[in-house]
């Protein structure tokens, strides 16, 4: 018995979000001098680029941009079968002593932005990471928060939050499903 | 969309099209851990590997070594002359003495055609073949299937040569296997003596002069000459193999189009190919070393998530 699923951010909304969580992210950042932006695959790489583009705007300043995928850094690869498609990591400069800052479109049990933490201490040691999500749905299973929240919102376990991008879905949304079945 | 491996890679031949390009696109976002500072994700983690070498190889072992470790796994390797082989122990032994001590993977060269299936069935390790006999050697087709389509976008009606001693050599079985699959055209050019008897039944084109070969192909593979083939009499002379058959800067200029060149290593300098060409600018050779790991790295990925339910089904029939 899937519900149907209610609009939380309709296109123009999730355009005010962006671009107030853009303003946030270089206040809570100092300025952007040291700001880079790092999007988790997928549909955080675009909301990155969103909000670099938005803060080059506001700024005056080139952010660098990177994309993250964690799939080889999951906690659950033991567990799941078959294997999860491996996607494409781009950090093509140097992360030392930079601000990064984390960008998702959802936060939910915080083991992806675990995952995350792992990958980019590979590259280097950033002066600080931030986290920035579009969403963040609670349900925390890791002590893990973020410093930059578009929307909160309460979605019980087995509900389902799904972040629209045009980029790959045609349309910009964010919808949600309070008791849809487990996908 | 995702097409499971199975439990074990034997070869190419059993696998589809959809399998094979899983394995590349898993391989081409790995690449980029190499380039890293430290060149190392923790997916393996607790893995430990075997590396089961009957059989000389350093190119080979030393890839899949790096792979392992890329991916965090633990390795062994056990290579022949310094093993209880040397004792007589046969391999089903050899392995089942290792299974005991809690491995997860077997990567495994032989000098007998099959012994990578035959070990596949009797132990529950996953098993890589990394050459058996005259057989095959999956991951050097896939790392030049990875290396061509990284050159040409797409493989589909892309002409591929190739050229030497294809009767002794897995790598031009599973190169045929994989290249045709894809939809690459591919034809063979050597000696007669070189050539299977029955290479017809591969539905590929014979080129009795590289002439011929270099005038039709995009790319063309050219293979190691084994240097002993000379003294079994397959062919009169390395000079005159090379006069005949070696691949030349002159010759190259004479195609209608760049042509691709690869070579699975290592090189016979001045026999199959000219230094010139080797080092040349439509060289391929070192992104095929380069791609070799991050093939290697895919296939331990995919394999160590097998669901063990699909395990039969992807393994294609027994022959």
């Amino acid at each position: 018995m899937a519900n149907a699923p209610t609009v939380v951010l309709n296109a123009r909304a999730l355009e005010r979000t962006v671009a107030r969580m853009a303003d946030e992210i270089v206040e809570r950042a100092d300025g952007a001098e040291s700001l880079a932006l790092v999007g988790i695959q997928r549909r955080g790489v675009q909301l990155a680029d969103r909000l670099a583009r938005l803060i080059a705007e506001r700024e005056g300043a080139a952010v660098p941009r990177g994309a993250l995928d964690i799939t080889l850094y999951r906690d659950d690869l033991q567990t799941v079968g078959p294997r999860p498609i491996v996607g494409k990591t781009v950090i093509p400069w140097e992360i030392d002593g930079k601000t990064v800052c984390i960008v998702d479109d959802v936060l939910y049990t915080g083991r992806t932005i675990r995952a995350a933490l792992d990958e980019l201490a590979d590259f280097g040691r950033p002066a600080r990471i931030m986290l920035a999500v579009l969403v963040d749905r609670g349900g925390r299973e890791l002590p893990i928060h973020a410093d930059v929240v578009g929307r909160t919102i309460d979605v019980p376990k087995g509900g389902r939050v799904d972040v629209l991008v045009s980029e790959l879905d045609g349309r910009d949304e964010v919808t949600m499903v309070i008791a849809g079945e487990e996908t | 969309m995702s097409a499971p491996l199975g439990k074990d890679l034997l070869g190419l031949e059993h696998l589809s099209a959809e399998q094979i390009t899983l394995i590349l696109d898993t391989a081409e976002p790995l690449r980029e851990i190499s380039e890293r500072a430290i060149k190392k994700v923790p997916t393996l983690r607790g893995a430990t590997v075997v590396n089961l070498f009957f059989e000389a190889s350093t190119r080979t072992r030393i890839s899949f070594e790096f792979a392992e470790k890329r991916l965090s796994a633990d390795t062994v390797n056990v290579a022949t002359a310094a093993s209880s082989v040397t004792k007589g122990e046969t391999l089903v032994d050899t392995a089942k003495n290792l299974e005991a001590m809690r491995i997860d993977m077997v990567v495994i060269r032989h000098a007998s055609s099959g012994a990578a299936q035959f070990l596949a069935e009797r132990i529950e390790s996953n098993v890589i073949n990394a050459g058996d006999g005259t057989h095959e050697h999956p991951t050097q087709g896939l790392l030049d299937l990875l290396t061509l389509r990284q050159r040409f976008g797409s493989l589909a009606g892309r002409r591929v040569c190739i050229v030497g001693d294809v009767l002794h050599s897995r790598v031009a079985r599973s190169n045929i296997w994989g290249l045709t699959k894809l939809g690459a055209e591919v034809a063979v050019c050597g000696p007669r003596s070189l050539l299977p008897t029955a290479i017809g039944d591969f539905g590929v084109t014979i080129f009795d002069r590289v002439e011929q070969a270099i005038e039709w192909a995009d790319a063309l593979n050219v293979l190691r000459l084994q240097l002993e083939r000379m003294t079994a009499g397959y062919i009169p002379s390395l000079r005159e193999y090379n006069r005949v058959f070696g691949i030349s800067r002159e010759r190259l200029e004479r195609a209608p189009r760049d042509i691709v060149i690869m070579h699975p290593g290592p090189i016979n300098r001045g026999v199959e190919l000219d230094s010139e060409v080797a080092d040349g600018p439509h060289s391929v050779i070192l992104d095929q070393v380069t791609n070799g790991v991050a093939v290697r790295m895919a296939v331990l990925y995919l394999l160590a998530g097998h669901a063990p339910a699909l395990a039969e089904a992807a393994k294609g029939g027994e022959r």
